[in-house]
């Protein structure tokens, strides 16, 4: 998702997408009630294998992973100190495990299967609610997020171009009024591209 | 090709008229639309897909009024903005071309493979899966011409397509646009890219200053600037 999807043809890609989530939650829900260290190196064990099988080089593995490492730089130290070190290991372990297997999740299933299976869980109740509408909704927001983050980099860089400093403010109206302006455009390609069908 | 009639077309926004009493009647393969700024051509062509509603007077399609069968007109034309940017409405490439599909009754299988098709022709196939906010701008502009023309339409209409690009990738857009069966309509300010056009439109202060044969236009819009 959101560009994250590592193209491949393996039993995980080709998993259904709400299989796929259910296994993700009960595997999360597993390792949480985890209670024995043993146990958590055999989770970590499987995590890996499945990366395997999935075919994920490392780097993307790691974009995914790596930054909780960080967070557990400082918090397992924090948190020996206070309950010891074996409970602290526990944590980040499960922690560990626990994102490698969301990560893995998104690494395999594009926003489209994605969208599917949301339109598929929503289908009861297409009364109501227009599932594919409501599809195009998320994945316009995921469109969205780099859009407002190159604005975002744009009026910084622009700023600095300048020499101006400023508030928050000064910030946030040029970002708005883009991101506006944007909003309008994308709005009017949609519906050249046939949103109203 | 098809007629494309303007019929005594007039706009304004709020007070500000745009264009006056428009008269024209295309069905040339290639046609190329030129004009200062500010002289009416996005909104003249935006009347071509009925993104723009004319305050008076009537665009047709194939003999469909554009205001009145705004939906089965949009199906026939494929417009081409100026910011590649703003018309990529998903992800990924491939999703985003596939996007065009939607709700056209096709089983997965003919999406997927009209989608590899439209990829290939324009050399997208290695990017298929990558985000396509990442593409170059040159990319991104051949994504949306694979976004437009997978769904066949009989039109192709471009908002000056090449005006943020570099020469190489403009040339290569232009040459993408003159070589299409489809029928083009393309405002540009770029003249050299008009060369093989069967038909140029020279709009001014929002009416049709000269229509005829690309030379000629072009001799009297380079007056116009003078
Ligand atoms: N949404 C709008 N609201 C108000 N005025 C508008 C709007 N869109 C365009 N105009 C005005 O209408 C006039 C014609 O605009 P249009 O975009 O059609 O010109 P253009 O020939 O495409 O110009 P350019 O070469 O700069 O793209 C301009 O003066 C413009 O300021
Ligand atoms: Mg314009």
């Amino acid at each position: 998702m959101i560009g994250l999807y590592h193209p491949g043809s393996s039993i995980i890609h080709r998993t259904p997408t709400l299989l796929k989530l259910l296994l993700l939650s009960v595997g999360v829900t597993v390792v949480g009630l985890l209670g024995q260290p043993w146990q958590l190196l055999v989770a970590l064990g499987a995590v890996f294998v499945l990366y395997v099988v999935a075919g994920i080089p490392p780097r993307p593995a790691w974009q995914q992973i790596g930054p909780i490492l960080w967070i557990l730089i400082i918090a397992v130290p924090l948190q020996a100190l206070f309950a010891g070190w074996t409970t602290a290991g526990m944590m980040a372990g499960r922690l560990v495990v626990a994102v490698a297997l969301a990560a893995l999740f998104t690494l395999t299933t594009t926003v489209t299967a994605v969208l599917e299976g949301f339109q598929a869980l929503l289908h009861p109740f297409r009364r109501w609610i227009d599932a594919d509408r409501v599809g195009l909704l998320v994945a316009l927001t995921l469109r969205c997020i780099p859009l407002v983050a190159e604005i975002v980099a744009e009026v910084l860089e622009a700023r600095r171009a300048r020499g101006t400093q400023g508030s928050l403010l000064a910030l946030a109206v040029p970002v708005v009024v883009r991101s506006l302006y944007a909003a309008d455009a994308i709005g009017e390609a949609l519906v050249a591209r046939g949103l109203d069908d | 090709m098809t007629r494309i009639t303007f019929d005594g077309v007039s706009h304004s926004y709020g007070k500000r008229s745009v264009l006056r009493d428009i008269r024209l009647d295309l069905s040339e393969h290639r046609i190329g639309v030129v004009g200062a700024n500010g002289s009416g051509k996005s909104t003249l062509v935006r009347m071509i897909n009925g993104l723009i509603t004319p305050t008076s007077g009537t665009v047709s399609v194939d003999g469909l009024n554009v205001a009145r069968n705004a939906r089965e007109v949009r199906r026939q034309v494929g417009f081409i903005f100026t910011n590649p940017d703003n018309q990529i409405v998903m992800p990924t490439v491939q999703e985003d071309v596939a996007f065009t599909l939607r709700r056209r009754g096709l089983t997965r299988e003919q999406v997927a493979e009209r989608t590899a098709a439209a990829l290939d022709r324009f050399g997208l196939t290695a990017h298929a899966d990558h985000p396509a906010h990442r593409l170059s701008g040159g990319q991104k502009q051949l994504l949306a011409l694979a976004a437009v023309l997978v769904a066949e339409p009989k039109i192709v209409v471009a908002d000056e397509p090449t005006t943020l690009l570099d020469a190489r990738n403009a040339r290569r857009i232009t040459e993408l646009l003159q070589e299409m069966s489809q029928q083009v309509i393309v405002v540009t300010h770029q003249l050299e890219l008009l060369a093989g056009f069967d038909r140029v439109v020279v709009i001014d202060e929002g009416e049709v200053a000269f229509d005829g044969s690309p030379d000629a236009a072009l001799d009297s819009y380079r007056e116009l600037l003078a």
